[in-house]
């Protein structure tokens, strides 16, 4: 399967990780990305904060270039263009998902706002059509498209026993401007992934809610409470690690979570980890090669529990928990047939 | 630009804010039902709940609106946006409030200061490189608009270039002559409608 695909800022090195994680999942599932040439920036939540006719502008390009590039080619006369089906842009990134989806549909409603972007777009020789690309996110089209059947298939390396609280944010599943493929407020695709690659799903009630976003560099005061309900609520479930699909959500979660233990007296101590990460561990692929190593809370104690490799097995007695719940607490939902799986 | 289309009611403040939001927000059918704060991550932290700010729009209060911290505060989750039971497009409404709040000189002296400092941070860098040069922007925005802050921010920094997370160089687009070119373009028709 063909796609285009468009990393955004963050994939190129904060998260490289999730980039290389991503090419390496795909390339086991069959996926085919194509990175727009010479994308540019979404705008992330910056723009539209500043600039309304810039911020729509600014991902007009995007979707112009990515258009053009990926647009279906009529090479055969006898196959009408229009029966080609519309070409697919992937975005790992969460905020990158929305931008590209929220202007391609807001383009689409409003002829008015199109011309105005048109115009813009012209002073670069570009053009763009609303409705031209079907934006997905990276985990629709792997759950979805590659399939939780062929996914299954691929497993060497079952991350039986660890424990996993699946983490997705707020934009991904929500507002879905181009169609939603989960529950905007208890989604359940990463679930059901996580299932399939034989981890423990803990139940993580918080696992739509919002991360803050770019508010750990302009508010600490609303960013570390947010993360600490998120991380607090992870422990209380008693994961080993949280797993994510957004690299801002990795960051703030990874990155400030000593500035929340800091802040609250805490001790959390789980791993962030992307869910390629941990696809590519249980396709037997090697960590390196899936970016583990990088993130600040280190995740190779927790990993122990799966054996990824000679050298973390010793580090399983060095690992440190945060302080576990009484496990006979809290009664828990369960769904009997995804436990199945 | 929907404004016009609109039944004369409402503030001049209410169509004003309509009126510089691309796509309409549906903002006149909001039913003061209060969803929204109850719904908002950040709601603690605010001057005012979104309710109390769509009513506070209605009833024409410019100035305490574009004063009010709120919109800095919203950070794009779209809870409310997905659970509004009239499709207000609140998040779009709190857009709007933060660049009227710019363009009238108000956000420097809310409580949420720093946010347009970093907004605007992040945009200079784009416009120049065509994408996000993280390590310049924390370090500029750091610098200019929070130096006591820097010595806390520092270490992140330090972390992060060790685990090779940040570049210490921007990597600009081959074609950001063309993209400079469309964002003045923008500039142009945001300035003159």
């Amino acid at each position: 399967m063909q796609y285009g695909y468009y990393p955004g800022c963050s994939l190129e090195r904060n998260a490289g990780a999730y980039h290389d994680s991503t090419m390496a999942v795909a390339g086991v599932l069959g996926l085919q990305f194509t990175e727009v040439d010479d994308w540019n920036c979404c705008g992330a939540t910056e723009f539209f904060s500043v600039h309304q006719m810039q911020a729509y502008a600014l991902t007009g390009r995007n979707l112009a270039l990515a258009a053009d590039q990926f647009a279906p080619k009529a090479a055969l006369p006898v196959i009408p263009v229009e029966a080609a089906e519309t070409p697919q842009l992937v975005a790992p990134c969460s905020a990158c998902y929305l931008n590209l989806s929220k202007v391609d549909r807001y383009l689409a409603s409003s002829p008015e706002l199109a011309a105005k972007v048109n115009t813009a777009l012209d002073a670069g020789g570009l053009h763009y059509d609303p409705g031209s690309l079907r934006v997905r996110h990276l985990l629709d089209v792997v759950v979805n498209d590659a399939g939780y059947d062929a996914i299954a298939a691929r497993v060497q390396r079952a991350l039986t026993g660890l424990r996993v609280a699946p983490y997705y944010g707020c934009l991904v599943v929500r507002p879905g401007f181009q169609g939603q493929f989960d529950d905007p407020e208890y989604p359940t695709t990463l679930d059901k992934l996580m299932r399939v690659l034989g981890a423990k799903v803990v139940d993580f009630p918080l696992k739509a809610h919002c991360c803050g976003g770019h508010m750990t560099q302009i508010s600490e005061d609303v960013a570390l409470e947010l993360l600490r309900r998120l991380l607090k609520n992870a422990a209380e479930y008693q994961a080993d690690v949280i797993v994510t699909l957004c690299p801002m959500c990795q960051l703030n979660l990874d990155v400030f979570q000593s500035a929340v233990n800091r802040r609250f007296g805490t001790n959390f101590n789980l791993p962030v980890l992307f869910f390629t990460q941990l696809m590519g561990l249980a396709f037997g692929l090697a960590p390196e090669r899936l970016g583990i190593g990088k993130e600040f809370v280190a995740s190779r104690p927790a990993l122990a529990k799966i054996g990824t490799s000679g050298e973390v097995e010793q580090e399983r007695a060095v690992g440190k928990r945060a302080k576990r719940r009484n496990d006979q607490s809290l009664p828990m939902p369960y769904m009997p047939e995804e436990e199945e799986r | 630009m929907s404004a016009s289309k609109k039944p004369a009611r409402g503030s001049v403040f209410f169509h004003e804010v309509v009126g510089a939001t691309a796509v309409d927000p549906h903002l006149e059918a909001c039913l003061q039902c209060g969803t929204c704060g109850g719904s908002c991550p950040s709601g603690n932290d605010m001057e005012h709940t979104p309710r109390t700010l769509f009513a506070m729009i209605a009833a024409g209060m410019r100035e305490t609106v574009l004063r009010s911290n709120t919109p800095w505060y919203c950070v794009s989750c779209y809870y409310c946006t997905e659970r509004c039971p009239q499709e207000v497009h609140i998040t779009d409404v709190m857009y709007t409030l933060k660049r009227l709040a710019i363009k009238e000189g108000f956000s420097r002296q809310s409580s949420a200061a720093q946010a347009p400092a970093f907004s605007e941070t992040f945009m200079e860098h784009v416009e120049r490189y065509g994408r996000s040069f993280e390590l310049g922007l924390i370090t500029r925005y750091f610098l200019r608009h929070r130096p006591l802050d820097t010595v806390k921010i520092a270490p992140i920094g330090a972390g992060m270039l060790r685990r090779k997370r940040f570049d210490l160089t921007p990597r600009k687009i081959r074609q950001i002559d063309q993209l400079q070119a469309i964002l003045a373009r923008a500039d142009e028709l945001e300035r003159s409608p």
